[in-house]
């Protein structure tokens, strides 16, 4: 029997549903393994006790009324990314210190909807940008397997907290891979749906046609469960699909007999760390013998523009985005200037860190006059190509398979000199948001102590198929069950 | 292609953001590195090809226009750094 914080959901489930538990105790042994252990981790920027013990009594409440629920009770944690009502939203920068919502993210107020209990809001690479967890203004979050090492990024401290046990689930978001690249690199299953799939509203925008809300969980089974609750169509996000949600659940044990299973060639190139080659190698092994179509000779040509493509459209959409923090209407807010210019360009110049600045400065680069048709509208034009060439992979396969990451996870301050070294972790992740697609991390072992993950990519809401094909690689392997000794 | 330190004040002018004389050398060499690798878009060719700017197939996407409760303006004057008579306070404009 594992301990109360190391439980899945659905185990959690299936005890409050019997009675044999209560959301008080699943909760206090979160809380209690966050006092243990989030000194040395550091995944949290806020833990909101008081709020997660009233949450659990009224859970409590509605388990005895006779209420069941797949999330009914069951800890969480948020990335400081998604606004939640009264408790402060940072987005890991010092330009929202102060900030507190007014309002909660539609993927939040689903969650409470379902009964969720949140413990806390997570740390994350400031307003969303890294792949480390290094450029959150309060500091890195840690690996749990090598607290010498980096979580991954942007949602590092979602990642950690649930590899960790601090919290059952938790919810990040991705822009170019920072839900499945911390996922990976901390040994967690994390999700990115499609774009349009969980509404958008209330999370604060960093490149708004890319931006994705989603899961990180320990197997996938939880993934699905999590789906279920915080998909579907809002009005208050006009790029959200009015589409229906399917039961996420239903189809994930049938298997990958018979399933067609592509893998490109530029996303197992000569450059990828030999250890995290042999891991995928052995996933596709195991994804064979339980009866895949495994076919290794399929190409994406245009692979190798997706950094460069994404490198100009997310930075020039978040140099719109970011243009909201003025000092003016809330947030930081420098006032001893000379005027009104000097204290706006006072406020964004302290206010925002480092690598915030490099972003919206390639971005308004990007965008500027003389420059806007060879960088942005190419960028656009790419885009295009890349998403047919996927398209016609779907044509012929169900899903694609690839690394998430070119290495397991580095160690802190190793790649924070060099901006583009960073921007190079992203490589497996970036050209999924780019077209819009689906995408899991799934654990597949580790190199060196240090996990790996799995990609499995699908088609435009075909979430279906991509968590079938994880769940059924995930039941062959059984690496969810391992966890950090902290 | 090198961006110099005019370029940069440039930008940094457009963004609205206050540089150090550090930050202002820093950029400039790492801008310049990142932007070199915007090259490898040439090699794809993207003639007669539209470009996306969404990956949905949504255009117009319009609300019904009826009234609904909204945030009070006191909630929402709440956050600002500095108010007046229910306004919003800045410092003049033009001096």
């Amino acid at each position: 029997m594992p301990e109360l914080h190391e439980l899945t959901i659905h185990d959690a489930a299936t005890l409050l549903a019997k009675r044999e538990l209560t959301s008080r105790e699943l909760t206090e042994a979160a809380l209690a393994r966050i006092a243990a252990v989030d000194e040395r981790v550091r995944a949290f920027l806020a833990v909101t006790s008081d709020g997660a013990l009233a949450e659990a009594d009224a859970a409590d409440a509605r388990l005895a009324a006779g209420e069941r629920g797949g999330l009914l009770g069951i800890p969480v944690a948020i990335k400081d990314v998604l606004s939640t009502q009264g408790v402060a939203t940072t987005c890991g920068s010092r330009m929202l210190e102060q900030y507190v919502p007014p309002y909660a993210a539609t993927a939040v107020r689903k969650l409470f909807d379902a009964g969720a209990v949140m413990v806390g809001k997570t740390n994350m690479d400031e307003f969303a940008m890294g792949s480390s967890t290094e450029n959150s203004a309060y500091g890195s979050t840690r690996n749990p397997w090598d607290l010498t090492r980096v979580p991954g990024g942007s949602s590092g401290g979602s990642a950690a907290a649930v590899a960790a046990g601090e919290a059952t689930y938790a919810i990040g978001s991705d822009t170019g891979g920072s839900i499945r690249q911390p996922a990976a690199l901390c040994g967690v299953v994390g999700m990115k749906p499609t774009y349009g799939r969980v509404s958008r509203f209330g999370l604060v925008a960093f490149a708004s046609s890319l931006d994705q809300v989603g899961p990180f969980t320990h197997d996938v089974r939880d993934t699905a469960t999590v789906l279920n609750a915080i998909c579907g169509h809002d009005p208050c996000d006009s790029t959200s699909a009015d589409i229906a949600t399917p039961d996420f659940t239903a189809e994930l044990e049938r298997g990958v007999s018979g399933m067609r299973i592509g893998v490109p060639k530029e996303y197992m190139p000569s450059t990828l760390d030999a250890g995290v080659r042999g891991r995928i190698g052995e996933a596709l092994r195991a994804l064979e013998a339980q009866g895949a179509d495994i076919d290794t000779d399929v190409t994406l040509p245009s692979t190798e523009a997706a950094l460069a493509v994404y490198y100009i459209i997310a930075p020039s959409e978040a140099s719109a985005n970011l243009a909201r923090y003025d000092g003016v209407k809330y947030g930081y807010s420098y006032q001893q200037g000379a005027g009104m210019w000097d204290n706006m360009e006072r406020t964004r110049g302290r206010g925002f860190g480092a690598e915030v600045k490099r972003r919206i400065m390639i971005g308004t680069y990007a965008l500027s006059s003389g420059y806007y048709d060879a960088y942005y509208l190419k960028a656009q034009k790419v885009r295009t190509v890349i998403r047919r060439e996927f398209d016609a992979a779907f044509a012929k396969y169900d899903v694609l398979v690839a690394p998430v990451t070119p290495a397991p996870a580095f160690k802190i301050g190793e790649k924070s000199g060099s901006p583009y070294e960073m921007y190079l972790n992203d490589v497996f992740t970036l050209p999924v948001n780019i077209a819009g697609l689906p995408g899991i991390s799934v654990p597949a072992g580790f190199v060196d102590g240090l996990p790996v993950g799995l990609q499995v990519i699908g088609k435009p809401f075909d979430e279906a198929t991509v968590l079938r094909a994880a769940r059924a690689y995930e039941q062959s392997a059984a690496w969810s069950e391992r966890r950090p000794s902290l | 292609m090198k961006l110099d330190r005019d370029v940069v004040l440039h930008i940094a002018k457009l963004a609205r953001i206050d540089l150090s004389e550090d930050e202002i050398d820093l950029y400039s060499e790492q801008l310049s590195e990142i932007i070199t690798h915007f090259d490898a878009l040439s090699s794809v060719d993207t003639e007669g090809v539209e470009p996306t700017a969404q990956t949905l197939p949504l255009r117009n996407v319009f609300a019904e226009d009826v009234s609904r409760p909204s945030m009070t303006q006191d909630d929402v004057l709440a956050l600002a750094p500095r108010t007046e008579d229910g306004y919003l306070r800045v410092r003049a404009v033009l001096e």
